[in-house]
Parts: structure tokens; sequence; C-alpha cells
């Protein structure tokens, strides 16, 4: 850039600069990865301390484990939230898909695909529901999909007195066969994850999502169809809680209700979420930061499991990481608005910042 | 008449109202292709609405719009966008989060077996980019860590990707500082010199008169004309769209105004975004900031009003140490900041005329509510807004009435020093003239008043000194009345030395 360019459009000096630094920048999904490093190692240490290895086999099967029913949960809802929606129904779609599926298996190795193809049909039946009434009805997600939790909860509660159906065996390996120390069920979730990535990164039903996430009018002016993309991702989000339910029936080898819907996994995948670094505001975030937030949940859990914490004390905890992660967060936002300190505490005179300054100061995260 | 003059795009007795309000009384329009044509007019007088008809937003009432010959009606934006007419609304509409060439390619991503062949994307737009001689923006860059006139300039690229015959822009401007319309002049001269239409809305006359070719002025929904831009003059222009004479437009001081004793004093005071920033307004006075966008103006009316406050140096207000560290005290000491966002930082905007004008008073002067609320009424009406309008939600008024609206609510306080940070920033002619009128008002009661603008004429009209600040730092000090030159000199000037080193 010739110096009589910088003159006439100086801030393009800064986004120039800013594109060439962009590739060697920390990106917010690593960040979050670099805490769940963190944590491992503190966890480690503090496990160690208390006379166990947090990183023996079965401590990692244990974390492992606990991640993929929460993982599929929050892969679903990473995608209604970037769209800026919320999903407070998938506890309830994952026991209801556990009795359809484990009723319409019925310990019958034969209907196992069709005990899945229902279980997964009935949950994106009920996303639709919770897509359209979103949408065509303008009703706000919020209170949308909590209607349609209590009208599940109401049919779970009259239908299902106990636990439901029966898997076969074969069914059951889903939920407990391992490949070294990774759980299938884990290996499936990070399937589930890789495609989700793909589907945000790569196809345009994800950026649409991205889109009406960030500004549904700037999405509609562009000619996106954002009702269709909301209701997409309600869809994909109640089916990825019907996974969940079906990996649930298999570990319990049978279908159950409020075991499942009262196991809290609604208002953890949000955190779970958001912990990812995924805006609740939508429009950016992903599915990379949300793993990670899954897996930072779980390695919690062990560790507090290990060290033999009471469990209330333990919510304690879990509510104060998440609160404390996510004002973090907020502060990097604020500060990424601000523009940046020109000078020192004490002015220029003591400061001495003699080094050439951009002309306009570009405030960058 | 050859062929190159037939017109581009014909509107021919377009009229519209809403809700039995006429707001376009049978307009006539014509875009030529390769012209610049501004479209000028109050607040109000119907320009947004007749770009909006013309964006596919708006249906018209009555009349015939064609394109190239043939009639056409857009039913939706898309289908504007379509047939070759897109608009770069006043409102930003990019995804801030998302990079440059999502923006630009939203909603039709090329694509290689089913999936985003982003690699292709990225290569179009810097193409684009390339095509319209733009540099220095990439695609990849997150929008949201572009400027302001960047990302303007990915909205018209944005545009021109559609295969745009005519582009119209509301107000491209209304939100950058004076260097930073260049880039969006040079590229409007691109478009130009490419044979597309340009249909130019602005505010500020020096653009109308810089870059455009033609002018269509509308007053109260109906074309008062259509002349070649060298055949009128600015006096000419503005009496035609108001009724009023350039001469007149900045106030003079109300007689008998004099100046005071000194209210505000600030010494050497900085924090992290200014440094060693020393002067005085007195009663009656009206101090002009002057400075590139991001030189530090608003910065000091944020660490005066406690938003950031000053970490060393002191403020003194009437000859009291003061150092607010939230606008809460700020107020309680005496002061009132109209800030430059008045959508954002300014109104509720669901809130009606009456609430807002009581907002500082209930939240901040509980005590002194009910006596200053008593004003209200006739601070409102001496701002020519009426008793009747005062339920009305604020959203629904124009931005002029929107910015009285604010400044009631602070001349509800009854502030001894007020900073107004671009007080007319996007408002029409007739509003601006109330805001300076009152400005003067104050000034007469012995308010000192700090303006922030970056619109210099206005500046130079108004203020009885002018600070230039440079780099979070006064960098020299002008009369009232000096010319433009001479202020962006300072504002500039260790930049080109920067430049020429």
């Amino acid at each position: 850039m010739t110096l009589t360019q910088q003159a006439e459009a100086p801030r393009t000096a800064a986004a120039v600069e800013g594109r060439r630094r962009a590739p060697v920048r920390l990106g917010t999904t690593g960040i979050i990865y670099l805490a769940l490093v963190a944590i491992l190692v503190i966890g480690t240490v503090l496990v160690a301390a208390d006379g166990d290895n947090l990183l023996a086999e079965r401590n990692i099967v244990d974390m492992l484990t606990r991640s993929s029913v929460l993982g599929f949960i929050a892969i679903g809802q990473t995608l209604v939230i970037l769209c800026r929606s919320l999903d407070l129904s998938v506890g309830y779609v994952a026991a209801l898909s556990s009795l359809v599926g484990a009723t319409t298996m019925d310990g019958d190795p034969a209907r196992v695909p069709l005990g899945i193809a229902a279980a997964l049909g009935v949950a994106a039946a009920v996303g639709l529901v919770n897509g359209l009434v979103i949408t065509k009805l303008k009703v706000n997600a919020f209170i949308a999909t909590l209607g349609v939790a209590l009208i599940i909860r109401g049919y779970l509660d009259t239908e299902y007195k106990g636990p439901a159906g029966s898997v076969p065996d074969s069914f059951q390996n889903f939920g407990y066969t391992r490949i070294g120390v990774v759980p299938l069920s884990t290996a499936v979730m990070l399937a589930v994850a890789v495609a989700g990535i793909v589907l945000l990164r790569r196809t345009r039903t994800g950026y649409r999502m991205f889109a009406v996430g960030g500004n549904d009018e700037v999405a509609r002016l562009s000619g996106l169809r954002t009702d269709r993309t909301v209701i997409v991702a309600h869809v994909l989000c109640s089916m990825t809680a019907g996974a969940a339910g079906l990996l649930l029936a298999s570990r319990f080898s049978t279908g159950v209700a409020a075991q499942i819907y009262s196991a809290g996994y609604d208002l953890d995948s949000i955190a779970a979420v958001v912990l990812g670094g995924t805006l609740l505001m939508g429009g950016r975030g992903g599915i990379a930061g949300t793993i990670a937030g899954v897996l930072i949940l779980a390695v919690l859990d062990t560790v507090f499991r290990l060290l033999q914490i009471d469990p209330f004390f333990r919510d304690v905890l879990r509510g104060a990481i998440i609160i404390v992660a996510v004002a973090l967060y907020a502060r990097r936002q604020i500060d990424r608005h601000a523009v940046r300190a020109r000078f020192g505490k004490h002015g220029r005179a003591a400061g001495g910042q003699d080094a050439p300054r951009p002309v306009i100061p570009e405030a960058r995260a | 008449m050859t062929a190159a003059d037939s017109p581009l795009l014909r509107m021919s007795g377009v009229s519209k109202s809403f809700f039995g309000v006429e707001v376009l009384h049978s307009v006539d329009l014509e875009l030529r292709a390769g012209e610049v044509h501004a479209l000028v007019g109050e607040n109000g007088a119907g320009k947004s609405t007749l770009m909006k008809i013309l964006a596919g937003v708006h249906r018209p009432d009555a009349g015939v719009i064609s394109l190239g010959g043939s009639e056409v009606h857009f039913e939706h934006p898309l289908q504007a966008q379509h047939a070759g007419v897109s608009t770069v609304f006043q409102e930003f509409n990019l995804l801030p989060e998302r990079t440059v060439a999502e923006n630009v390619y939203l909603g039709r991503e090329p694509r290689r077996r089913g999936l985003v062949d982003v690699a292709r994307m990225d290569r179009d737009t810097e193409a684009l980019f390339d095509d319209l001689g733009v540099s220095g923006i990439g695609a990849r860059t997150r929008v949201r860590s572009l400027s302001v006139a960047q990302q303007q300039v990915v909205e018209i690229v944005k545009a021109m990707s559609y295969d745009a015959r005519i582009i119209s822009m509301d107000e491209p401007t209304a939100a950058l500082a004076e260097h930073e319309v260049e880039l969006l002049y040079r590229l409007t001269r691109t478009l130009r010199a490419r044979g597309i239409a340009v249909l130019y809305v602005s505010h500020r006359l020096k653009e109308i008169f810089d870059l455009c070719d033609r002018i269509t002025i509308l007053k109260d929904g109906s074309v008062v004309t259509t002349t070649e831009t060298a055949r009128i003059t600015p006096d000419e222009l503005v009496r035609k769209m108001v009724g009023r004479s350039i001469s007149t437009f900045f106030p003079d001081p109300l007689p008998g105004a004099e100046l005071g004793p000194v209210r505000l004093a600030v010494s050497g005071a900085g924090n992290d975004y200014v440094d060693d920033i020393s002067f005085e307004v007195r009663a009656g006075e009206i101090v002009g900031l002057a400075g590139l966008q991001g030189s530090g103006r608003t910065e000091i009316a944020h660490a005066l009003f406690g938003v950031a406050p000053f970490t060393r140096g002191e403020v003194r207000l009437d000859g009291k140490p003061v150092s607010p560290t939230s606008p809460r005290e700020a107020v309680r000491a005496g002061l009132a900041l109209v800030t430059e966002d008045r959508k954002v930082e300014g109104l509720a905007l669901n809130q009606s005329v009456l609430a807002n004008a009581r907002l500082v008073l209930d939240a901040v002067l509980p005590g002194a509510a009910g006596k200053r609320a008593k004003a209200i009424p006739g601070i409102l009406s001496s701002l020519e807004l009426t008793a009747r309008s005062g339920a009305r939600e604020v959203r629904y008024l124009s931005g002029g009435n929107q910015q009285k609206v604010v400044l009631a609510k602070w001349l509800a306080t009854e502030p001894a020093v007020m900073v107004l940070d671009e007080p007319t920033r996007g408002i029409d002619v007739g509003a601006k003239r109330a805001v300076y009128e009152l400005m003067r008002e104050l000034s007469a009661r012995g308010v000192a008043i700090v303006m922030i603008s970056s619109e210099l004429p206005e500046l130079l009209g108004m203020a009885d000194r002018i600070l230039v600040l440079h780099d979070g730092e006064i960098s020299g000090e002008l009369p009232g009345g000096v010319d433009e030159e001479a202020v962006m000199t300072l504002a500039a000037r260790p930049m080109t030395a920067e430049a020429a080193r």
C-alpha cells in the first residue's frame, strides 16, 4: 500500500492489517478448547491430590459416555440458537422417542430399524410443530417450546406410568460397545457433530441459519425464506434429541419418561451451547465450540464425582462456572466494541508510546 | 433524442397513501443511464417512500413504472433486484458476524456438488472489488471489523453483484465522517462511468453539488422540479426545498446574549482514549469539537458525562470540581449529553413522547421531577412537537422529531452544560434549523454548550470557538467562522506529516 493511498483512506490500512493478522488470532472456539484443556489439567491435579487418576481409562470412558447424550442434544440446540430460537422441549422429546423406539422394537432385533425410524420420525414431527408454532403463529420460541414440552409431558405421564417397551440386545450395543476408550455412542455423536459442522460451514442451509439468526430482516431482504430455515433447524434439533432418547433407551434397555425428562437436558444443553461460545442472540457460534462445552461439563461432572463432592454443592459449582464463563465472553464482546486504549495510565508523557500507531484505532477482538 | 438520452427508468404519476394520508402525489421521475441523480427534500417529503416503491418494498397506489421501456410491477424486493434495481437502504443490511463474501453472496452462494464453494465465493468477491477499483477490503474479513464507510462500499458492491442497472442509495453518507465520504464518491463515480443510473438521497448539500448530475426536489409528496445541477445554486435549492434561503440558515446569536463567567473548565484531563485535554466554556458560549472520526470527540463527551471518565486532570463546573463516574452523577452535577445515535442511546423507541421526555427526570432527579415535569409540555410545544403527539410512540416520529424529543428530555433537567454529539445527524433541514435556534436560545439563557459535529459548515456556522482534535489530543483552536480548510489542516496535520515521511 502506497503512502498516498494511506492518506486517502486511512481506515483501510487497519482492515488490511486485520486480514493479515487474522489466521494467527485465536478464535473463540480455540479459546474454549484451551479452557477445556485447562480444566482437564486442573481436574487431574485435584483428583491426583485426592489419590486418584482422572486420566485412568475408566474415568475417560465415564467422561465420554456422559458427553454423548448431552452432545446429541446440544448439537441440535446449537442449530436453533444460531437461528435466534431456543428449544426447551428437547428433554421431553428424548423421553418420548425413547418410549416410541423401545415400544416399537419390542425386543425384536428385526424391528430395530423400524424403531429407530419411528423414534426419529416422531421427534421430527415435534420439531416441525415447534418450528411452525414459532414462525407461523409468531409465538416466542421460549413459550412455544415450553408449551409443547408441557403437552408431551402430560401425554407421557398419562400414557406411561413406568418403563415401557424393550430394547433387543443388538441395539443395546449402541449404548455399551466401545472402540478402545471411545464408546460407540460418543463416536456416533461426534460423527453427527461433524455432519453438523459441514452443514453450517459448507451448505446454503447452514449459511441461512447464520443469516436468520444474525438479522432476520437482512436475510429476508436478501431473498431468504427465513421461516423455512427456522423450521428446518427445529426439526433437526428435535431429531438429535430423538437420537439422544434412543441412546438412553439402549442404555436403560427400555423406554422411560420421567427419568429422562427430569434430568435437565434442556437447560444443560443450552448451557453447553453458550459455554461453547455461541451467542444466545444467534448469528454467531458453531458446533465445534458446543462439543467443547459438552466436554467441559462432562469433565466437571466426572471430577466432582471422583472428589465425592456433595451433589447439591456440585450444582452450585456448575452454575457458578457457567456464569463466570459467559461473563468472560460478555467482556470480550464489550471490548470488541470499545476503542482500543490509546494512552497509558499517565498519558503520553509517561506512557511513551512512540511506536507508530494506526491512524484510526480499530477495535479488534 | 439519442438512445443514450432516453431514460432507463421512468416513473410517472406515482402516488402512495398510508392510512388515508397521501405521502406521494403523482410523482414523475426519470433516471438516465450513467447519471447520478439526487433526490432531495425535507424529512417527510416522500423520498424514502419513493425509494421503497422503486425497491419493491411498497407498491404504488397509482402510476406507472417502466424500466428500459417496458412496464414493471415489483411485488417483492427480490423482483426489483432481479430486474436490475438495487437499493442500499439507510439501515445497514449486512450481517456483522459474517465475512464480506458471505454477505455479498447471501442466499445465492456458489455451490459445487451440493456444498458451498467457499474458495470460489471468495475469489468472485475479490474480483468484484477489483473490478470496481476498491482495495483494502478482504473477502474473508468479518464485516464487523470494517469501518462504516467500508461497510457502505460492501453494500454497494453487493448491490452491483446483482447486475444492477439502477442503484439507489438512501443517505449513504449519513454515518460517515467527511474524509470517509471520498471512498464513496470514487465508487459512485465508477458506477456512473459504467453507465449505471444512481439515485442519490442525501441531506448534505455539498455532496449533491459535488457528485450529482441532476437534482429532483420533492416537497410534501410532490416534485417541485427536476434540474441540472449546474443550473441551480445551493441557495436556490434550499429555498425550493423549504422556502428559506441558506444565508439565513445558521441563526445569529440572539440579541442581548453575551458571554458570562466560565461554567465548564477542563484542565489536563485524559483517559485511555484522550490525553492532555484543556479547555473552558463560558456561559452562553458554544464551543465546537472538530476532528476526524475516531479522533476522540465522542470520547471527550463520554468522559465528561461519566461514561468512560477522565482518569487524570480536573473538571470544574461553575468553579466546583466534579468527577462523575456515571451518567447519573453527571446529570446530578448539571450536565446533559445528547448522544450521537438517538435510536440506540437516546430514546426508548417503543415508549411515548411524554415518557421519553420525562425519562431522565424520573430516573435521576425524582425530587425535582414533579416541579420540572410541569415544564415539559411547554418545552415540547416550543420545539413544535404538538401536545397531541405526546402519547405517540417515539418510533413513529420522523428523525427530526425524534431528535427534538431527545433535546426535550435534557432541557427538562435544566442543565448548566450541554454536550451535543452530532445533534443534526440524519435530520431534515427544517429540523436542523430548529435545533440551531434552540442552541442560540440556550446560549442566551447562559447554558454552556459543547457541540460535536462531522459537518464542518454547521460547526463553523454555530460555534464561537472550535477545538480541533487529532488522535486523542487537541491539535489547535480556531475562532468560529474560519474556513473549512483551516480546520481540516489541523485535524489531519500529523497524518499528512506521517504520509510525507
